[in-house]
């Protein structure tokens, strides 16, 4: 069969919601950088609590500000922490991971520990005790759950380097004098990269969740920057004057988990050499 | 296995929403009782029940009702003669003659002598234990009372705040061992159960030396410290008075309610670090003074209810406070500029501001300000930290450049103003002027009322001029009330008096 056929026939519907509603925030994070209907900052003493309408389509705050500019601007801070989180928590994860599963012996079993360590606290509450200990912020933050989402990536790599450190293409690397660490690089981790994809895919979505649960705590990132766990924490006082308030944020904050969770399932899908056909 | 869904289980169902919905409505929670009676919401259990022992301003708001001392603050901020009905100063300040109101019982029937005010008096200072129960009347060397009459106190130095510590000092039946658990005092309710956690039942009493008052028969605080269970129980009935309400859920009471605010006698103050560049230069100071718009701020933060502050005094308290102070800086724009340019700052500067992130009310004025401040060039970086680390780091370290936090007040003026001395351990301004020092010891020195309130109302002129801080409002505090309650008085300090409270026509219960 051919390549593209394949890959058209596994185009899932997961896949599709799943880019497009990734896609929308991507578009709106390059956007907000260049453009925001307001400054996201600005107070109109005179405006406040206006329901969603024509000057502010997702309505104002309690000082005026605009929504949907807060919004906005919000996906800089979560795509900012998110992102970098990820990507420390997936190369850390992995080079334990790798490490872990191709040398074995007391490396596997120190990193074992290591890992188990943190996985023994539960991740959310781990993340609030390194900001509680560090001080609140958006590098504390990043690194806090940088290191919650290590045990994940080091669990998959590991089993990968495992299971492929024994197959014959690498011990033909090995006879001809191929050095370890390009075997590691260039012959296994390729074969384990989409399952790392998918996992960094959801782990995003969860990063994204943390973030704004240790905002609303006001642990995360500092006011007046918006952040959209801090616009539910501010909003809630205004649940019955202004709903909108924080429907907004809420509702952004479940599209933007449900789609990178859609993501990943359709990657999954897409790459993973098992899955039925048709 | 699946289980078949059955018609049954709906009408199960909708029997126990429909119960719900009843017991929701309290009308077989709770059955009525007594027409003429009050709740009132309180968020906490009172510390101690003794007037003597307790130091929490949560039970000194409930025992107002119960006790009372030889002067009785008023709704104004000035002092009512109570169980003294007059009393003399000598020239010097050191000799108080206090002369007992005939007449008055206690609640358990026997009346007031000379021997219980000189019994509870000594009692607060220790004279016996040796350990003093309340630190206010360190200056007094004697209590005696040489006939049926009078009450004599000597001072061995003048104590401007001798007159309003003593309106806390509950007179107490001489040797009443069980205060604790049967207060008894002289108030004009007296105390009938407490069920901690639940609830403090007051019943009128009857013999009350203020003739017709109080008004209620039983008054009942009930114990919620959830703000939100609170606003509920007010909306359903439950409860009729709310005091302290959250400013911005008084739009969602609706109109069987109707809310009273007053100035609660608190200073919220934005404190720059007068240690720190730049704010040591008076320029500065003085062109944040003109760049914060307190009008705004008032708008934003409070919901308008805020009274604007020109120096560290709150106008609540009348008698003292310096007015016009307010408006020695209006909000000017070019003004400040021109003061940044002149102390070397034209494109203004970027600094940290602290604030508790316990207290919502700051964080928002926090958000305000620097927004404002942008607009001179001043970038201020917000910086939250919690309360115990405010306290240590800013209030005892000060280790801070900017901060917002709120003074609160009290009956007398020195403790206000005693924050700004050179030498005052917690001056966390660090504001160093000889000048208001010469001010504040004249006025802790001054027996005359009058002369005091002159030297006071110039220690606040100099901390304005100076630009110290900037002083941003005083918080209005909110009472929410059923609508057919009257007659309820606010005071400048944490207190619930009831006994002027009374139900118009058509009382609910």
């Amino acid at each position: 069969m051919e390549l593209g056929k394949m890959i058209k026939r596994k185009i899932s519907f997961h896949l599709l919601t799943g880019g497009l509603i990734v896609g929308f925030f991507l578009l709106m994070l390059i956007v907000s950088f260049f453009y925001t209907p307001f400054p996201v900052n600005e107070m109109h003493s005179s405006e406040r609590f206006l329901p969603p309408g024509r000057a502010y389509l997702l309505g104002t705050d309690n000082f005026g500000r605009d929504i949907l500019s807060r919004i906005m601007k919000g996906t800089q801070t979560a795509f900012f922490v998110g992102t970098l989180a990820v990507c420390l928590g997936l190369v850390t994860g992995a080079g334990l991971g790798a490490a872990s599963g191709y040398f074995g012996g007391w490396v596997d079993r120190l990193i074992g520990q290591l890992t188990a360590t943190i996985q023994a606290f539960p991740g959310v509450l781990f993340a609030l005790m390194i900001v509680a200990v560090c001080g609140p912020g958006a590098v504390n933050t990043i690194l806090a759950l940088s290191i919650t989402a290590i045990p994940g990536f080091t669990r998959i790599t590991r089993s990968g380097f495992l299971q492929f450190k024994e197959c014959s293409f690498v011990e033909a690397a090995k006879t001809i004098g191929v050095g370890p660490l390009r075997i590691m690089l260039r012959h296994i981790l390729p074969q384990i990269l989409p399952e790392l994809l998918v996992a960094a895919s959801t782990g995003f979505s969860s990063a994204l969740l943390a973030e704004a649960g240790l905002s609303y705590l006001g642990l995360g990132v500092q006011p007046p920057e918006p952040s959209w766990g801090r616009m539910l924490n501010e909003a809630q006082g205004y649940l019955f004057r202004a709903p909108w308030y924080s429907l907004a944020p809420g509702l952004v904050l479940i599209l933007a988990v449900l789609g990178f969770n859609l993501l990943s399932d359709g990657i999954r899908d897409l790459l993973d050499p098992n899955a039925e056909e048709g | 296995m699946r289980t078949k869904f059955s018609p049954f289980y709906l009408v199960v169902l909708i029997g126990i929403l429909l119960v719900a919905a009843f017991l929701g409505r309290g009308e077989w929670s709770e059955k009525k009782e007594t027409a003429n009676k009050v709740v009132v919401v309180i968020p906490q259990d009172p510390d101690y029940l003794d007037p003597h022992l307790a130091s929490a301003a949560g039970t000194y708001e409930i025992m107002f009702n119960v006790y009372e001392g030889l002067l009785k603050p008023t709704p104004d901020g000035s002092l009512l003669p109570a169980l003294a009905e007059r009393y003399t100063v000598t020239e010097d300040g050191l000799v108080y003659t206090f002369y007992l109101r005939p007449g008055v019982k206690f609640h358990n029937g026997q009346p007031v002598t000379v021997a219980d005010v000189k019994y509870s008096l000594e009692r607060l200072m220790g004279t016996e234990t040796g350990e003093p129960l309340s630190p206010f009347f360190s200056k007094v060397v004697a209590v005696e009372a040489p006939d049926e009459r009078k009450i004599i106190l000597k001072l061995k130095e003048v104590d401007a705040s001798l007159l309003s510590n003593l309106t806390t000092a509950a007179i107490v039946p001489k040797g009443h061992r069980e205060l604790n658990t049967r207060p008894v005092g002289t108030g004009p309710f007296r105390f009938v159960e407490y069920r901690p956690g639940q609830r403090i039942i007051l019943a009128k009493f009857a013999d009350y030396w203020q003739a017709g008052r109080p008004y209620l028969d039983k008054v009942e605080f009930r114990i919620i410290p959830d703000r939100e269970a609170a606003l509920i129980a007010l909306k359903n009935g439950t409860v009729d008075i709310y005091p302290r309400i959250d400013v911005n859920r008084t739009a969602e009471l609706g109109k069987d309610f109707y809310t009273l605010q007053s100035m609660q006698n608190l200073v919220q103050v934005l404190a720059l670090n007068l240690k720190r560049e730049p704010f040591t230069d008076r320029r500065v100071r003085r062109a944040i003074n003109h760049a914060v718009n307190k009008d705004e701020l008032i708008e934003l933060a409070a919901f308008g209810f805020g009274t604007k502050l020109g120096s560290g005094f709150s106008p609540a308290m009348a008698y003292y406070h310096e007015p016009g102070l307010e408006n020695m800086y209006p909000t000017d724009l070019a003004k400040a500029r021109e003061f940044l340019a002149e102390a070397g700052y034209p494109d203004g500067f970027r600094t940290v501001l602290t604030v508790p992130s316990n207290y919502p009310f700051h964080v928002d004025t926090a958000q305000i300000i620097v927004e404002q401040l942008k607009k001179v060039g001043i970038e201020a970086e917000i910086e939250l930290v919690e309360w115990a680390v405010w306290l240590q780091r800013v209030y005892h370290g000060r280790d801070y450049a900017m901060t917002i936090t709120g003074l609160s007040g009290k009956l007398d003026p020195l403790p206000v103003l005693i924050r700004y001395t050179s030498d005052y351990a917690n001056n966390f301004f660090n504001y160093q002027n000889p000048e208001f020092d010469q001010l504040y010891r004249l006025a802790a020195a001054e027996s005359d009322p009058e002369k005091r309130a002159a030297l006071y109302k110039k220690a606040q002129r100099v901390l304005a001029e100076d630009a110290a801080a900037v002083f941003l409002m005083d918080p209005h505090y909110i009472v929410a009330l059923r609508k057919e309650l009257a007659g309820y008085q606010m005071y400048p300090i944490y207190i619930q008096d009831l006994s002027t409270v009374y139900w118009t026509n058509n009382n609910p219960r």
